[in-house]
């Protein structure tokens, strides 16, 4: 069987951002991408399920995103497996998490995957919204915030435990095929070896348009999403009052402030 | 006329406080179209939460008895798809919650509705609503709209909106969910292991230690110097998640909000969204953090920019 890993390559802004001139997102210049942490955890998932199965499951991780997004699959690539899926077009700009979702479902259904493992929320703008979308999409079962998963190939259920507030969690049955998404911690995602690294740059990446996938152009885009930006902006940051001095100095004043504080 | 409906929440019997805020976030947008505010109150058995749903500007009460105890991702869905597409609201609050990651974005897809999460601001200009959200770890905000959709979804963030203190009296109806079968099914809840009688929600002082401990080895001389400070020891995530300290001391959205403490020591901590979730309203933040762009900087009322080491080996020695 197959589980497809849909990651995502996210944004890390420098010190000195700028807003683009068309007010609605960072300007380029300042950009800096890498693999979002929670895609490390669901791609680990996804390893660790392959390899104790050896055979029997085939993890492929997918992203939707233009050429430099390939990156953030040869991190995966490096790691394991032995091919990616890089879906794009100029067209998707402006595409929401729901209009993403139509994409990763469309490579679900021609993949014939059983499994989908996306991460719960992205680093840079914390939607928490494309996995469950994409379930939705398949008309697929779904649990968010996995924390747990155990799954037996053949089987047609998995348990799984979703992580709830004040670190309680729920047990829960779930029948294939089904969309999880999969929270911090679940594992302990490995490093990629030098080899697997090198490995990695001969690994097919197979890039196919929402076209490809039979995707009408209403249904991605600002056209396809359900939201748009209207305006992006730099909030007012507070700014802590900073204690300066020699490290003797700050831990004394800062013994000050606590008793202040304390008696107050 | 555009109505605001707002969607309970509940677990083991408590119910969300975010969905009092959300009525708050309703009232004031209902106010802007003269529109009603209608909460839906969704469980197996809706009833025993109306009394404390009904707030001032509240105009109706729905009952949606479910045939689970608990959340169920499809039952909860097509329950309030039902609703929504009976009612007809303009807006749709929902506490952003664990639940919500759990059913919203199925609901949004299923509905076609407009959408986002972790909304902290919303209004209307003119006849566009628009959302404020979050981006890039607090580093900017955006703004969305919703073109086209007469109907939006929206995942309120916890500790924005204002609820209502005076009670209302609302009129209470029911309202009859189709009969769904949950696909997925709930085997049990695992409480975390037991924390020794230490509360961190209880703690009025509390030094809290991230990533930057770099290494297990590293963390008994915190637990030292908490103990020398006098203050209970909190974590972030990633601590909890290397098992380096107990899941129950980990402050933020997964796990505890301080909601008592009034002096809170970051170390070490660079301040993720998940982590201010908990911490953030804590009016004494003292941040230490080689990182002088750290986010918790930007909550925090006083700062070192400094190596965290250096500054517990001083205070451990001046406190000794």
């Amino acid at each position: 069987m197959k589980i497809l890993v849909p990651v995502k390559q996210v944004e890390i802004l420098d010190e000195d951002f700028e807003i683009h001139d068309d007010g609605r997102r960072v300007d380029s210049d300042y950009i800096e991408h890498e693999l979002n942490e929670w895609d490390d955890y669901s791609w680990e998932t996804a390893l660790q399920l392959m390899e104790k199965h050896e055979g029997a499951v085939e993890a492929i991780p997918m992203t939707v995103g233009p050429d430099g997004a390939d990156d953030v699959l040869r991190k995966c690539l490096a790691k394991g497996g032995e091919r990616a899926i890089r879906v794009w077009d100029d067209a998707m700009e402006g595409s929401d998490p729901i209009a993403i979702a139509r994409v990763i479902a469309a490579v679900a259904k021609r993949e014939d995957v059983k499994l989908v493992l996306a991460g719960t929320q992205s680093t840079d703008h914390g939607y928490g919204q494309t996995g469950i979308a994409t379930a939705a999409l398949l008309g697929w079962p779904h649990v968010a915030v996995v924390s747990e998963l155990d799954y037996t190939p053949g089987s047609e259920k998995a348990t799984v435990r979703r992580e709830l507030e004040g670190g309680v969690e729920e047990e829960i049955e779930v029948p294939l095929p089904a969309v999880l998404t999969i929270q911090l911690g679940i594992n302990e995602p490995r490093y990629a070896s030098l080899r697997g690294i090198k490995q990695a740059k001969s690994k097919e990446i197979e890039e196919v348009s929402p076209q490809d996938l039979g995707i009408p152009a209403n249904e991605i885009g600002e056209a396809g999403s359900a939201a748009r930006v209207r305006r992006m902006y730099v909030p007012e940051r507070g700014k802590a009052e900073l204690i300066v001095g020699t490290p003797a100095e700050q831990a004394k004043r800062l013994i000050e402030i606590v008793n202040e504080l304390k008696g107050a | 006329m555009a109505d605001i409906l707002v969607i309970s929440e509940q677990r083991r019997g408590v119910l969300s406080p975010v969905v009092s805020e959300a009525i708050g976030a309703a009232r004031e947008l209902a106010a802007q179209k003269s529109g009603k505010v209608l909460v839906a109150v969704v469980g197996n058995d809706p009833s025993a939460f109306t009394p404390q749903l009904s707030l001032a500007g509240v105009d109706e009460i729905i009952e949606v008895a479910l045939n689970t105890p608990e959340f169920q991702s499809d039952i909860y869905e097509e329950a309030v798809l039902a609703l929504i597409n009976e009612r007809k609201p303009a807006v749709v609050l929902l506490p952003h919650s664990i639940d919500s990651l759990g059913y919203a974005p199925a609901l949004a897809v299923k509905g076609n509705f407009g959408f986002t999460t972790d909304v902290f601001g919303v209004r209307y200009e003119g006849d566009d609503l628009v959302a404020a959200r979050q981006a890039y770890q607090e580093k900017a905000h955006v703004e969305l709209d919703f073109p086209g959709k007469s109907t939006v979804v929206l995942t309120v963030r916890g500790g924005s909106f204002k609820a209502p203190e005076e009670a209302g009296s609302p009129s209470v109806t029911a309202f009859a969910a189709p009969a769904t079968a949950g696909r997925t099914t709930h085997v049990a809840f695992h409480d975390p292991e037991a924390s020794a009688g230490e509360d961190l929600t209880a703690a009025e002082f509390i030094l809290s230690i991230g990533r930057g401990v770099a290494d297990e080895d590293n963390v008994a001389q915190f637990e030292e110097l908490a103990a020398a400070l006098n203050f209970s020891l909190g974590c972030s995530r990633p601590i909890a998640d290397n098992g380096w300290l107990p899941k129950y001391r980990q402050v933020g959205q997964s796990g505890k909000t301080v909601s008592a403490c009034k002096v809170y020591i970051a170390m070490g901590i660079s301040g993720s969204v998940q982590h201010l979730a908990g911490m953030k309203h804590v009016p004494n933040i003292i941040a230490i953090n080689k990182d002088p762009e750290a986010s918790i900087l930007s909550v925090a009322r006083y700062g070192i920019v400094g190596d965290m080491f250096e500054i517990a080996n001083e205070l451990r020695s001046q406190l000794s």
